[in-house]
C-alpha cells in the first residue's frame, strides 16, 4: 500500500459570486521514499493541492470530496487535533517565503526548540542538541552561531537551508516542498535543490515538490503531475514526460522553453492563457488554446469543447486528452484487424 | 503512441537573427559605460548619521556599493544580455544608462555624446530615442489610465506638435503591432493579463520609435507559455524596426536564446562579456562557470554543479581584490588583495580574473 493516497480530491472555494471549483478529481499515490513533481502553470492549482493534503485550505476554501489516505488512515473528516499530530511531525511543509515558517523575533534555536517540544516531552537540552544535529546535517556554516540568530540575520540560502532543518526536525515521513527554491539565485537554488535531494535519499523521506520549473523536476523527481486550470492532465515517470510529452499542454510548454528552439529563432509560443478557475470553458479546459481540436484531416473533434476528457493510459503515463484518447483506440483497432 | 505522431507543433527554425545594419557603423559602439559606480547612502540625512560614540558625537555613514567601476559598450543592432545573481547590480545599470540614476562616478556616452551630466532639457532628444520595459507589468502601468492614455502620454511628449488624429493613428498602429486589439484602447490595465499588460508595455516603449531599449527581467514575472509569447514579441520589434537592446535577465537559457553578446555581473562588476556562443562553449570566469553549471537540465542526468563555498557578501562591506575571491575554488593571495581587471582574450571575450589572466585558469 502507498505511504499517501489520494482519490478523487475535490476542492471548492465558496465565494460570494458563486462557488468555484478549484480542484477536481486529483488522483495520485506516493511511495515510501519516492519524490513526486508538481508542475503547471501559476493560478493552475498547485498550493492548493498542497495545501488540501494537509487540510490546510484557508476559507472560503473547502474540501468537497474525495480521500485522502496517509499511511492508512483516512485524514478527511479527521479532527484537528489529530491532523495536527500528522502536521509538522509525519508529514512536513517547506514554503517559498521563510517568513511563512519562521517566526521573526525568536533565534533560530528557540523555534526549534519550540517545534520539538511541541510535538515530543523532550528536556529543552535534549531539543537544542537536536536542533543542533539538524542544522549540521543541512551544512550550515558554524551551526551553533546560527542557533542564537534571529531569521533577519541570515541570508536568503540560509534561510532556506533552516526551513530544510525545521523540515527535517521530527524525522516526517514526507516533506511537501512549495516552489522552495523560485526566489532564489540559481547557483545557490541548485546547493540547496542537491541537499535536499541528498537528505530526502539519506533517510528514505518522500518529497512532492511544487514547481513551475522543468528543469528542477526532471533533475530531481520520479515521477510527476502536469496541473492545468485545476486538474492533472498528465502523470507519469517524469523521464517518460520529459522525453515524450503525451498531452498537448505538456508538450506546448516543453515546446515553448529557449532550449527547444534554435538559438535567435522564434520560440514555439502557446496563444492565449490560463483561464481562471472561476471562468474555465467547457469541455477540456486547454481547448481554446490547443492545436489538436481540430484532426489532421481538417475535422473538428467535437468532443475536446463539450466533454471532459477521461484519463486514458498511454504506455506508463495517464493523459486527460481527446485526443490522445482517440489515437490510442485507432492504434488499438489495427492493432486487432491484423491476422 | 510515438513521439512522432505528436510533434506537428514544432515549427521549421528560422536561422539566427542578423545584426540589424550591417558594415559601416558597426565600429561605433550605439552606448558605451565607462568606470561606472554608484552607491547608495543607507545612512539617512545629516542628523539621522549622528552617532555617539566613546563620549564625543561621531559621524557615521554607510553605503551599498551598488556598482563599482562597470565598463560596457554596446553595439548598434545587438542585444546585450547582462545576467547575474539578484543584487549584484543590474538594475542600477539599466537605470544609471537610462538618466533615473545619476552616477556616483564614470560616464556614459550615448551615439557618441555624453548624456550622463545632460541637463532634464537637453536629454530629451535622447529620452525619445532610449526607452525602458520593467519587470513587472502589474507595477508599470498606471492603474487611473485606459490604454490609450497610457500610450498617447509618450507620444505627446516627444511629438508636441502632432494633431489628434496622427496621435490616434499612432496609438492603434503600435497596438496592433504588439498584438493587442486597437479596439480595446478604452480598457484599463487591469483588465488585462500580465503577459498582455507586459505587451502594453512594450508598445508604450515602441510608440515613440526609439533605436534602444533597455528592459529590466522584462519576462521574468511571466509563466513559461507567456513568456515565448512575449520573447518572440521583442525579437520581431527587433527586426523589424532595427532595435539595439539592453536586456536584463537571470534566466541563461533566455540569454543562450536571445543575446548576441552577455555580460556576466557579480557584485557590482563585470566578470566577463563575450559573444553568446562563446561564453555558453568555453565560460572562462569561475563564477561564470558555477552559473551555468547550475542550471538545471532536462537531460538525464544528475546535477553536477560547481559548488561554492561561502556565502554571498553584501554591497555594503566590499570584499578587498576580486569580489569573488570569497566563493572562488581557485581564490590565491594575489585574488584577495588585488582588483582584476577586464582582459581581452584570444576568443574575443573579455575576463577579469586573475587565475585566467596568469593562464593557470
Ligand atoms: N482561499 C482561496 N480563496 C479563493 N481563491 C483562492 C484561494 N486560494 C487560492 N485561490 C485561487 O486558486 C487558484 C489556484 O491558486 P494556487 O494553488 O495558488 O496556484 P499555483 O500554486 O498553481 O500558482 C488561483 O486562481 C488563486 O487565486
Ligand atoms: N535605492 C536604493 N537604495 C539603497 N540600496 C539600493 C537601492 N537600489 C538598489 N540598491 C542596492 O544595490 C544593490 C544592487 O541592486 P540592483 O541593481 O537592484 O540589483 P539587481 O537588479 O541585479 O538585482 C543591491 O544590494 C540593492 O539592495
Ligand atoms: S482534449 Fe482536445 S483540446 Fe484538450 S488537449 Fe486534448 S486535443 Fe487539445
Ligand atoms: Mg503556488
Ligand atoms: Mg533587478
Amino acid at each position: 500500500m502507498a505511504l499517501l493516497e489520494v482519490r478523487d480530491l475535490d476542492v471548492r472555494f465558496a465565494l460570494r459570486q458563486g462557488e468555484v471549483r478549484a480542484l477536481r478529481n486529483i488522483n495520485f499515490t506516493l511511495d515510501r521514499g519516492e519524490r513526486l513533481g508538481l508542475v503547471g502553470e501559476s493560478g493552475a492549482g498547485k498550493s492548493v493541492a498542497a495545501f488540501s493534503l494537509l487540510n490546510l485550505i484557508a476559507k472560503p476554501g473547502y474540501i468537497a470530496g474525495g480521500s485522502i489516505r496517509f499511511d492508512g488512515q483516512e485524514l478527511i473528516g479527521l479532527g484537528e487535533r489529530r491532523l495536527r499530530r500528522i502536521r509538522g511531525n509525519r508529514v512536513s511543509m517547506i514554503f517559498q517565503d521563510p517568513m511563512m515558517t519562521l517566526n521573526p523575533v525568536l533565534t533560530i534555536g528557540e523555534q526549534m526548540v519550540e517545534c520539538l517540544k511541541a510535538h515530543r516531552r523532550i528536556a529543552s537540552r535534549e531539543a537544542r542538541a537536536i536542533a543542533l544535529h539538524k542544522l549540521q546535517q543541512v551544512q550550515i556554516p558554524s551551526p551553533e552561531t546560527r542557533l542564537d540568530q534571529y531569521p533577519h540575520e541570515l541570508s536568503g540560502g540560509m534561510r532556506q537551508r533552516v526551513i530544510i532543518a525545521i523540515a527535517l526536525l521530527l524525522d516526517p515521513d514526507i516533506i511537501i516542498a512549495d516552489e522552495p527554491t523560485t526566489a532564489l539565485d540559481v547557483t545557490i537554488q541548485a546547493e540547496i535543490m542537491t541537499l535536499l535531494l541528498e537528505l530526502c535519499e539519506k533517510h528514505n523521506v518522500g518529497l512532492i515538490l511544487i514547481t513551475h520549473d522543468l528543469g528542477v523536476v526532471s533533475q530531481v523527481t520520479q515521477r510527476m503531475l502536469v496541473m492545468y486550470a485545476g486538474r492533472v492532465i498528465e502523470a507519469g515517470p517524469t523521464r517518460e514526460i520529459i522525453n515524450d510529452p503525451q498531452h498537448p499542454y505538456t508538450q506546448g510548454l516543453m515546446n515553448a522553453l529557449p532550449q527547444m528552439a534554435t538559438p535567435g529563432s522564434h520560440l514555439n509560443q502557446i496563444r492565449g492563457s490560463m483561464p481562471p478557475l472561476s471562468q474555465l470553458p467547457s469541455g477540456c479546459a486547454f481547448h481554446p488554446r490547443c492545436d489538436f481540436v481540430t484532426r489532421a484531416d481538417g475535422s473538428e473533434r467535437p468532443a475536446c469543447s463539450r466533454q471532459v476528457p477521461d484519463f486514458v493510459a498511454s504506455g506508463n503515463c495517464r493523459v486527460a486528452c481527446h485526443m490522445v484518447a482517440e489515437m490510442l483506440a485507432q492504434e488499438a483497432a489495427t492493432e486487432e484487424d491484423r491476422p | 503512441m510515438t513521439a512522432q505522431a505528436l510533434s506537428h507543433t514544432e515549427t521549421p527554425t528560422e536561422p539566427r537573427r542578423q545584426a540589424a545594419r550591417p558594415s559601416d557603423q558597426e565600429n561605433a559602439p550605439l552606448l558605451e559605460i565607462r568606470g561606472l559606480r554608484k552607491r547608495f547612502d543607507l545612512s539617512g540625512d545629516f542628523l539621522e548619521q549622528l552617532r555617539f560614540k566613546g563620549g564625543r558625537l561621531v559621524r557615521h555613514q554607510e553605503f551599498v556599493h551598488a556598482i563599482n567601476g562597470v565598463d560596457l559598450s554596446i553595439r548598434r543592432g545587438e542585444a546585450l544580455c547582462v545576467v547575474g545573481e539578484s543584487g549584484c547590480g543590474k538594475s542600477t545599470v539599466a537605470r544609471t544608462v537610462m538618466g533615473l540614476l545619476s552616477p556616483s562616478a564614470g560616464e556614459i556616452h550615448y551615439d557618441g555624446t555624453r548624456i550622463d551630466d545632460l541637463s532634464p532639457k537637453a536629454l530629451l532628444p535622447y529620452r525619445k530615442r532610449m526607452q525602458m520595459i520593467f519587470q513587472n507589468p502589474y507595477a508599470s502601468l498606471n492603474p487611473r489610465m485606459t490604454i490609450q492614455q497610457t500610450l498617447e502620454e509618450p507620444i505627446r511628449l516627444h511629438h508636441p506638435d502632432w494633431d489628434r488624429e496622427r496621435v490616434t493613428a499612432k496609438v492603434r498602429e503600435v497596438m496592433a503591432s504588439v498584438g493587442i486589439d486597437p479596439e480595446w484602447g478604452a480598457r484599463f490595465g487591469h483588465e488585462f493579463s500580465g503577459g498582455q499588460r507586459q505587451r502594453i508595455a512594450i508598445a508604450r516603449a515602441l510608440a515613440v520609435d526609439p533605436e534602444f531599449i533597455v528592459a529590466d527581467e522584462p519576462i521574468s514575472a511571466l509563466d513559461v507559455s507567456i513568456q515565448a509569447q512575449v520573447l518572440n514579441l521583442l525579437m520581431d520589434a527587433q527586426q523589424e524596426r532595427h532595435l539595439t537592446y539592453l536586456f536584463i535577465t537571470h534566466d541563461l537559457a533566455v540569454v543562450e536564446h536571445f543575446g548576441t553578446r552577455v555580460a556576466v555581473m557579480y557584485l557590482g562588476t563585470v566578470c566577463e562579456v563575450a559573444p553568446t556562443r562563446t561564453l555558453f562553449a568555453t565560460p572562462r570566469h569561475p563564477y561564470t562557470q558555477a552559473l551555468l553549471s547550475a542550471i538545471p537540465r532536462l537531460e538525464d542526468d544528475r546535477p553536477q554543479p560547481i559548488r561554492l563555498t561561502g556565502e554571498v557578501p553584501t554591497p555594503v562591506n566590499l570584499p578587498s581584490g576580486c569580489v569573488f575571491h570569497g566563493r572562488c575554488p581557485h581564490a590565491e593571495a594575489r585574488c584577495r588583495r588585488e582588483v582584476p581587471r577586464l582582459v581581452a582574450q584570444a576568443d574575443g571575450s573579455q575576463v577579469a580574473c586573475h587565475g585566467v589572466e596568469e593562464g593557470r585558469l
